[in-house]
């Protein structure tokens, strides 16, 4: 071909160039280490669904449904009585159902922001965390759609939110950012299954083959009848969810534009889910809500939180499955960072914000500023400035990276400095507005504290049944940013453990 | 014996299966595929396919999507019940814009996963292929082509031997 005796040329010049200026050897960390094959990463993931349950994923799931009974109760104590079992009383008209729905929104975030976001950025340590990453973001979802859900008071009327005619012949009203919302979170969460389901295709079908391949092998001898019927489950659940799918060039090259259209749609999607929940707040005409610094300083909030559940549960499943050659240290490390970039920006919303209401001029405003701080709920602003704009720095330090269990607990200082953010939002602000006679103090009750606290356990029942069934990590791209994949073969010896 | 699916062949590593999947390309062939548990990066070139039909189905949900969200705030709020609300016009393009946002995208989305399901002729379950227990071995590690038997210029022994010249192993007939 014409171009290939250009490319000679070409890389004759290049080398000369290069022996004359002796570049720096630049060491990236090889995303999959250990020199592992296709192989091992397929057994790897493949086995964390296809070996005998472990005893910790029972004694978890019994723990985790117990909490999600709190949520159970909770309601149901709530549908039975009505919104006042709730500690809402005015002037305080929002308290917990709106601060844990906007917690848990953030969470479903980073998900997206991984999934996306970073595909299109061509990022390739994103593919080992990815699939969980999602899962997150669509059990997050699941749990923040409930406190709105919820805090409509007649649940079974709930239906009105979305355009669909009833008996009364009204509509949705569309001119409020409450409404934007509901379009805004069951789209997201629509999107993010969707996202999330076209991934799995391609490692469906592989666990879909494996299974086939067991049960032509027949060696169930020592294993027993349920080891065989479970294989044949699971040859009819991934084939189904499958489709059929068979790896084609053809699949592969429809599936990649498929995927890469996906993340193109799926990131302005994630920016204008946070921005119209942020629109809740900066649309009402209350200090401290109403500002247009809103929708920048959630999605910033939202990504640092998501990334924040991400080291919280990737940390610990990395530990017990022994991942340590698929999610190494160069992956934490990004997260680590994404996480002090973006706690950084929250921090500087912070003072932006301050600043604002200053120069502002404002008297409300920098009433409610101030009040903020050093007012009744001082406390709980201190919680959120000390575990979100002091926690992230100590990622600066490669040393604080490098130690997976202290970054954990930091990732759980992430995840409660960002509650008491909503918190402090959402209350302050209406607890003192303009008229000292109805000023209030909000205190939840016990229905409040038990429904949020189950939806841990919701999260975390939902987690552990995807951990159990489907395919932890996509398969299909982490072998795609492993050297074996390279078609020209731009890999050094040392690596080649290939087939 | 049953008729004749087409003919298999596994390839040892990746640029061995690139380079020959462009020989099939160049030797003429149109009904055949690469197989691989992964996508290849530059596969669709050296496969000769062209570019993917799958951004037209998401265009023509995005638009869908679009006038569909504008569409039901002009007929909820302007024409079938208009509704008063802070003195704020029935209907503008401005403040229904979050729905129609939001509705674009997400009929984008279903129409990109559902024209990924129409382009790739989807779901399909059964497949010859599938018979085969090397082509299973493709969610491992196998990296294999697959010429079938109703393209024009497939011979049952030229075929063979024409895989096997452009590095081809395990070369199995699958049939039908």
């Amino acid at each position: 071909m014409a171009t290939t005796s250009q490319d000679c040329s070409m890389d004759a010049a290049q080398a000369e160039l290069l022996a004359k200026v002796q570049p720096a050897e630049l060491h990236e960390q090889a995303l999959v280490t250990n020199n592992r094959d296709f192989n091992w990463v397929t057994d790897k993931i493949c086995r964390i669904v296809e070996t005998k349950t472990p005893t910790w994923w029972w004694i978890c799931m019994a723990v985790a449904l117990m909490t999600a009974s709190f949520t159970g109760v909770g309601l149901l104590w709530l549908v039975s009585s009505g919104v006042g079992v709730w500690g809402l009383a005015n002037p305080i008209n929002w308290g917990w159902a709106i601060v844990n729905f906007v917690f848990w929104i953030g969470i479903g975030h980073a998900g997206t922001l991984i999934s996306a976001v970073l595909c299109l950025l061509k990022q390739g340590w994103r593919t080992s965390i990815n699939r969980a990453a999602e899962a997150m973001t669509i059990f997050a979802v699941v749990c923040a759609g409930i406190f709105p859900l919820f805090h409509v008071g007649r649940v079974w009327f709930a239906w009105w939110l979305f355009p669909i005619p009833n008996s009364n012949g009204i509509w949705p009203q569309f001119r409020s950012p409450l409404e934007w919302d509901v379009f805004a979170v069951s789209t997201y969460g629509t999107v993010s299954v969707l996202f999330w389901y076209m991934g799995m295709i391609p490692d469906l079908g592989v666990l879909r083959d494996r299974a086939v391949q067991r049960l032509t092998k027949g060696a169930y001898e020592g294993a027993g009848v349920l080891a065989k019927g479970m294989d044949i489950f699971r040859k009819n659940f991934y084939a189904i969810l499958a489709m059929g799918w068979r790896n084609a060039g053809n699949h592969w090259r429809n599936y990649e534009m498929a995927y890469l259209i996906l993340a193109g749609i799926s990131t302005p999607l994630v920016l204008s889910v946070h921005t119209i929940v942020s629109f809740d707040f900066a649309l009402a005409v209350l200090p401290g809500w109403h500002t247009t610094i809103f929708p920048p300083y959630f999605v910033a909030g939202a990504i640092f939180s998501g990334f924040g559940m991400v080291l919280t549960l990737m940390l610990p499943l990395r530990a017990l499955y022994g991942l340590h050659d698929l999610i190494t240290q160069r992956h934490i490390d990004n997260m680590c960072k994404i996480c002090l970039g973006t706690g950084s920006i929250v921090g500087y919303a912070y003072i932006m914000e301050f600043f604002i209401a200053w120069y502002g001029a404002n008297p409300y405003e920098s009433f409610a500023f101030i009040n903020r701080a050093f007012g009744q709920y001082w406390w709980a602003y201190v919680m959120m400035f000390s575990c979100n704009v002091f926690t992230p720095q100590l990622f600066w330090f490669k040393k604080v990276r490098a130690n997976a269990a202290l970054v954990w607990i930091m990732s759980i200082f992430i995840n409660v400095g960002m509650w008491f953010e909503r918190f402090v939002i959402t209350v302050t602000s209406l607890a003192n507005d303009f008229l000292p006679s109805s000023w209030g103090y909000y205190s939840p009750t016990m229905v409040d504290i038990l429904t949020f606290f189950g939806t841990f356990g919701l999260f975390s029942v939902l987690f552990l049944l995807f951990l159990r069934f489907l395919p932890l990590m996509p398969i299909a791209e982490v072998k795609f940013v492993m050297p074996q994949a390279d078609p020209h073969g731009h890999h050094g010896d040392e690596k080649g453990d290939h087939n | 014996m049953s008729e004749t699916y087409g003919i298999i062949a596994s390839f040892p590593d990746t640029p061995s299966f690139f380079h020959a999947a462009e020989k099939v390309r160049d030797a003429g062939y149109k009904k055949w595929d690469t197989y691989s548990s992964f996508p290849v990066h530059g596969m669709p070139a050296a496969q000769g396919q062209p570019r993917s039909k799958v951004p037209v189905f998401t265009f023509c949900g995005g638009i869908l999507g679009f006038t569909v969200g504008t569409l039901i705030v002009w007929f909820m709020n302007a024409y079938n019940y208009p509704l008063i609300v802070g003195g704020k016009p029935f209907f503008s393009p401005v403040f229904p814009f979050p729905i129609m946002y939001e509705l674009t995208i997400l009929l984008s989305a279903f129409g990109t996963l559902g024209g990924m399901f129409i382009t790739n002729l989807l779901p399909q379950h059964y497949n010859p292929l599938f018979n085969s227990e090397k082509f299973l071995e493709v969610s491992g590690d196998r990296l294999v082509i697959a010429i079938e038997a109703r393209d024009g210029k497939f011979d049952p022994v030229a075929t063979r031997q024409f895989l096997e010249e452009i590095g081809g192993t395990d070369i199995e007939e699958v049939s039908k």
